[in-house]
């Protein structure tokens, strides 16, 4: 049983049918709109980036897969500020960016070189799906932890700016929140991990069973990925957490709640 | 009474639009009440003695030092302030007394040290339970023994009774004062009541729009003048 049952157009419109009759159904949500739009964009940028690594997997070139690599980067950074409707600190922004570029390029490359050793390390038919994967994820935590510790901070500032009255530290006063965000911003990768393998196959390992890989293969595979993927997200989560609720404090150790919150702490 | 030279002395003071103060001394006695109607710039005030807040311009001194020279961690453990409302940590009465030690790394005391703080505020507590239940004039009192646990230099009230009915406001400023001059610890109290500046302050000053009306000195200082706020 070598490679897979290619789906023809035919078929893949008849797929199209399904979606449009689930739209029927939605049609009295008000989500039909956004529903449109993101079954259009899901098949415009699947089919431009379908070409686009075929093309790349014939001529690996490092320079176009770098920059694969950095638009998949730069897309997530904007889809986090995006999602999250959060006025940031000076200084946050900075954090969140550097914390995704060192956590997914440092477990992406710890990966491609120790893990799966390829060969050249730019191979392009690894370096970009499994990039893509951990960034993916990436971003989902960082928004996530993001989040909380904003509203953590937000919702506990007079909690926040009591301890920092009694001479508390910026760590002392406002670190269990960072502590609080780091836990919920992992959960979903923590509690995939928990359920692989009895509640859902993962898809990775389902599209390698797919493409003719034996099960064995797949999920090496995807133990690695998982393992990957946990770790991305706990470095880029860490690191924002981390520097990340120091930037609601200046110099001076005070509460800087950044101002479109309209809640100040004058009197 | 024992006066002495002010600890606080504010120079040429902007704070956005809120508080233009072009010179102020203040502690120089065991206690002081910062009076004024709501806006006029008390909490900034106090906020800036020990460096909640910055000024735009201008210096504020403590002990003959500005406070930005102080690392402000430093200076908060030795002025410490307690904000309008309570402010409740995770944990039972116990962790909630012995959380701003723990802020400072030091180690708490005994049970029994505890529960004479509690007594001296006129409160009886059990260290397990939660605080939770506990009333408005409880809560202020628990906060206070909290601050006075640290053996601070100076306390800086920000009307601790604003939700208070008069009477129990009283007895928590009571409590404050009481517990402040047994350790030595200056008072500096923001109010809005004239009745309570009048009975435990022996300076007072008046803020209105942001600026110092007047400053209060013992001797002028007079009960009877009650009531006009």
């Amino acid at each position: 049983m070598n490679g897979i049952v290619e789906i023809e157009l035919i078929r893949l419109l008849a797929a199209y049918l399904l979606a449009l009759g689930v739209l029927f159904l939605a049609r009295k949500t008000g989500a039909v709109n956004e529903i449109l739009v993101a079954l259009l964009r899901m098949s415009v940028q699947l089919i431009l980036v379908g070409f686009l690594l075929e093309h790349l997997l014939e001529q690996p070139n490092v320079i176009l897969t770098l920059l694969i690599f950095l638009v998949m980067e730069v897309f997530a950074v904007h889809n986090i500020f995006r999602r999250v409707p959060l006025p940031t600190p000076p200084g946050l922004r900075r954090v969140i960016i550097t914390s995704m570029v060192i956590g997914t390029v440092g477990s992406v490359g710890f990966f491609l070189v120790v893990i799966v050793g390829v060969e050249p390390w730019y191979a392009p038919r690894y370096f970009i799906p499994l990039g893509g994967m951990l960034i993916g994820n990436s971003m989902t935590g960082i928004s996530l932890g993001f989040e909380r510790l904003a509203v953590g901070i937000r919702d506990n500032s007079a909690k926040i700016e009591g301890a920092l009255m009694l001479g508390a530290t910026v760590h002392g006063a406002a670190h269990s929140y960072a502590v609080a965000a780091f836990r919920a911003a992992i959960m979903p990768t923590v509690n995939a991990m928990m359920g692989m393998g009895v509640v859902f196959l993962p898809g990775m390992m389902t599209g390698q069973i797919l493409s003719g890989s034996s099960p064995i293969t797949a999920i090496r595979y995807q133990i690695a990925i998982m393992l990957g993927i946990f770790a991305a997200v706990a470095l880029t989560v860490y690191l924002m957490t981390t520097f990340g609720y120091r930037c609601y404090f200046n110099h001076a150790a005070q509460l800087r709640l950044p101002v479109s919150e309209g809640r100040n702490t004058l009197s | 009474m024992i006066s002495s030279p002010p600890i606080f002395c504010l120079d040429s003071i902007r704070f956005k639009s809120i508080l233009e103060i072009s010179s102020l001394q203040l502690g120089a006695e065991p206690v002081t009440a910062v009076l004024g109607p709501s806006g006029s710039g008390k909490t900034t005030l106090l906020k800036l003695l020990n460096r909640l807040l910055s000024p735009d311009s201008g210096t504020v001194k403590y002990q003959n030092k500005d406070v930005s020279e102080y690392d402000p961690v430093e200076l908060r453990r030795r002025v410490v302030m307690l904000g309008q409302t309570a402010v409740l940590f995770p944990g039972s009465v116990r962790d909630n007394l012995v959380v701003g030690l723990r802020f400072h790394g030091r180690t708490p005391p005994g049970d029994d040290v505890l529960n004479h703080k509690l007594e001296l505020m006129g409160l009886q507590l059990e260290l397990d339970r939660l605080p939770a239940s506990l009333s408005g004039g409880e809560l202020a009192r628990l906060a206070l023994a909290r601050a006075l646990l640290l053996e601070p230099e100076v306390l800086l009230l920000d009307e601790p009774t604003s939700s208070l009915d008069d009477s129990t406001a009283n007895r928590v400023v009571r409590h404050a004062v009481e517990g402040a001059a047994q350790q030595n610890t200056r008072v500096i109290m923001v109010t809005h009541s004239e009745a309570i500046a009048a009975e435990y302050a022996q300076t007072s000053v008046r803020l209105r729009h942001g600026q110092v009306q007047l400053a209060v000195s013992p001797d002028a200082h007079n009960p009877n003048e009650e009531g006009s706020a």
